[in-house]
């Protein structure tokens, strides 16, 4: 077992192309960290120089205090699921799950024991004599945890192990493997582009974009306290929304569009910042959870009531998603942008059209009679407002 | 075949064949298949009429070859003989024995079965296993240059062998006069010579095949904790055993057939390959093709066994080397 330890790692590939920047990362022995970010964000680039598949450019990756730089994979100790499981077609599950303790010239009747223990675990023992060709998708991830799991490795990498996997298989392994990871109790790196299982699963969480660190944190503080546009958009589905505002000249409120709404006290003493921001222009961020239907509000305060055109209502049953326009500006820094691109995934794209009306959406009761095509009031959790830079997308706090 | 008792088509009443949709396909696909199997089935007969020739040639009394053809055994059944074969063995030619007393050239037909194996094997298994190792590192290693190197040695495939007889066998020579050990006219110079001109057709087999193989497998070998000659033998060989036995059979039927190489390394030796020895008949006796038919059958043996060996693997080679 052994604590990771990343310092200003980084990646150029031949070709002059930086994969990843100055990564400084920490993983601690038991912990499960997890590396989120939208294709190309360096994110698998950083897991792959961890097991030694991909030379480090700089910097100095220590694994329990060694440094591990120049160590080929095998000298490690590392164990990794890739995304395709990369299970040894000509091998059984056995001898598959038992190929690193066989190289190790661990004695048989051991290397028996510890495949039994480690499929009963995984509940693989029916099909200890089988091929991988015979499994199933989760199956086979299986096996792929398995073959890691017997090594007794000091630390765990896992490169989008559930992307393989259908949508209720996925929900399953995620907690399947929160659990054996917990159990083994090895200093774990998950690499993901989705930040569900992101949220889900990790300890904590590192946000990468265009091969560098964004912010690294609890699942919780990432979702409260995101540190600029890019974590603000990427977490969270659906995605905050996140339109050009300025604040007044005194100070008191923010303007959106044509509309405006007061900040509470609350809210500029926790965000000091926001007062050198009087009369400047800033991004403001609301997310879906903070608008409620007016109408079933007893009685909103003044300055926290926007209104919109209700486009579409996606009804979940324990809520209601409405889509709606409202006439402001979408924040379109290339961070959200490209943050959008992969959290938004199945969403309609932003339509910003000439009348500047922008998309947006809200998580409203299902007890709402909101119509689509009509035009909607809701009340917004004012203190949970979040402030941004427009200039270096950094989020406003002192 | 089931299909093929169904002769007639379809009942022509249209209730009948609504009621039995099944059938009616079946019959059409039945037809189908009776075509196809009666067309292939010509074809293969056709590619067969040589090889029955000789072995028909081969069985019959050798003096019947000039004056009758062989597909007059139709007619004359009997007219059967082991009399050749038992000449091919004895080194003499039955009847003719007192012209030509051992006209057959110097050593045994078996002297040249052994001489052929001397050659194809070690050319064989050479081949495969550099082919092997260099496609292994052309696909899995990490040193730049590699598809230079690859696309050099695709280049040599079109080099004619005839190109480099004489420099080769200079090359033997000069070897010889600097080391004392001179290849030229020994079985080991041959070999050296098959595995060269093997290589470069052998590598973009392998390559070919092994650049099909996922990347996380080896990545995977290498995490678990194989170095590259465990991943090599553990990993890569027993998923490119079929293009490995497609490279082997193509290989051994190459250099078993070979006749050129051999005339002009091994010419005048008293040890030839098979090849060698039937051209020998062939020149000594002049019109004594059925001596050459018997022997021919006799050295087909050993490829036929060798591609009925491997035929499952071959198939199945050939297919992912084409199809990528």
């Amino acid at each position: 077992m052994a604590t990771i330890t990343l310092e200003k790692v980084s990646k150029v590939y031949p070709n002059g192309l930086p994969a990843v920047t100055d990564l400084d990362l920490e993983v601690a022995e038991g912990e499960l960290m997890v590396l989120v970010g939208p294709s190309g964000s360096g994110k698998t680039t950083a897991l792959r120089m961890v097991a030694g598949l991909e030379d480090i450019t700089s910097g100095t990756l220590r694994m329990g205090g060694q440094v591990v730089n120049d160590l080929p994979p095998k000298d490690r100790n590392v164990a990794m699921v890739f995304q395709s499981y990369a299970l040894y077609p000509h091998m059984t599950v056995a001898e598959n799950i038992g190929f690193a303790l066989k190289l190790r010239k661990m004695p048989k009747d051991q290397i028996k024991a510890k495949v039994r223990d480690a499929a009963q675990m995984l509940g693989l023992t029916d099909y200890l004599n089988s091929k991988p060709a015979q499994l199933s998708g989760g199956q086979r991830q299986r096996v792929a945890m398995g073959r890691a799991i017997v090594r007794e490795p000091s630390v765990f990498l896992m490169d989008e192990p559930l992307s393989n996997l259908d949508a209720k298989m996925r929900v399953q392994m995620r907690a399947e493997i929160s659990r054996i990871q917990r159990r083994v109790g090895v200093a774990t790196m998950y690499v993901t582009h989705d930040q569900t299982e992101a949220m889900t699963m990790g300890d904590r969480v590192a946000v990468l974009h265009m091969g560098r660190l964004q912010q690294c944190g609890t699942p919780q503080m990432l979702y409260e306290r995101p540190d600029n546009i890019f974590v603000a958009a990427f977490i969270g589905s659906p995605a905050m929304n996140l339109y050009e505002a300025g604040i007044s000249s005194d100070g008191e409120q923010v303007v959106i569009g044509s509309q405006s709404l007061a900040l509470p006290r609350g809210l500029l003493e926790s965000r000091p910042g926001l007062a050198a921001m009087k009369g400047r222009k800033v991004v403001v961020g609301i997310r879906p959870e903070h608008l409620s239907d007016a109408a079933l509000a007893p009685s909103p305060g003044p300055g926290t009531t926007l209104y919109a055109d209700v486009e579409l209502i996606e009804a979940l049953g324990h809520e209601l998603e409405v889509h709606f326009l409202i006439d402001a500006t979408r924040a379109r820094s290339e961070e959200a942008a490209a943050a959008q691109e992969t959290a938004d995934l199945g969403g309609a794209p932003a339509l910003t059209m000439a009348g500047a009306k922008s998309e947006g959406v809200a998580r409203v009761s299902p007890r709402s009679q909101l119509k689509a095509g009509s035009r909607a009031a809701f009340v917004v959790d004012t203190e949970h407002l979040h402030f941004f830079d427009p200039d270096t997308g950094a989020a406003i706090w002192n | 075949m089931t299909t093929t008792t169904v002769t007639g088509p379809a009942p022509a009443l249209p209730g009948a064949m609504a009621s039995r949709p099944h059938r009616s396909l079946l019959q059409r696909l039945g037809r189908h298949h009776v075509a196809v199997n009666l067309a292939l089935g010509a074809i293969a007969l056709l590619w067969l009429v040589p090889s029955l020739s000789m072995l028909i040639i081969s069985f019959r009394p050798n003096g019947l070859f000039e004056i009758s053809g062989w597909w007059k055994w139709f007619v004359y059944p009997t007219q059967v003989t082991i009399d050749n074969y038992k000449a091919l063995f004895a080194g003499g030619v039955p009847g003719l024995s007192g012209v030509v007393p051992t006209g057959l050239a110097a050593g045994s037909v078996l002297d040249s079965l052994v001489t052929s194996l001397e050659i194809s094997v070690p050319a064989t298994v050479l081949v495969t296993l550099i082919s092997s190792l260099t496609a292994y590192s052309l696909v899995f290693g990490r040193w730049r240059g590699r598809n230079a190197v690859f696309l050099t040695i695709v280049g040599l495939m079109v080099v004619p062998l005839q190109v480099a007889l004489i420099p080769v066998a200079q090359l033997y020579k000069d070897l010889g006069s600097l080391t004392g050990w001179n290849p030229f006219g020994t079985v080991t110079g041959v070999v050296i010579f098959h595995v060269a001109f093997g290589l470069p057709f052998g590598v973009f087999l392998m390559r070919n095949f092994f650049v099909g193989i996922p990347t996380a497998l080896i990545e995977a070998g290498r995490i678990d904790g194989a170095g590259e000659w465990r991943l090599f033998r553990r990993v890569v060989v027993p998923l490119g055993v079929a293009a490995a036995a497609s490279l082997a059979i193509f290989q051994f039927i190459w250099v078993w057939n070979d006749l050129l190489v051999a005339l002009v390394f091994l010419g005048g030796d008293p040890h030839v390959p098979l090849t060698l020895f039937l051209y020998d008949q062939e020149r000594t006796l002049a019109n004594n093709f059925w001596i050459v038919s018997t022997g021919s059958m006799f050295s087909i043996i050993v490829p036929l066994v060798v591609f009925f060996a491997f035929q499952r693997y071959f198939v199945r080679g050939m297919l992912a080397g084409a199809v990528k």
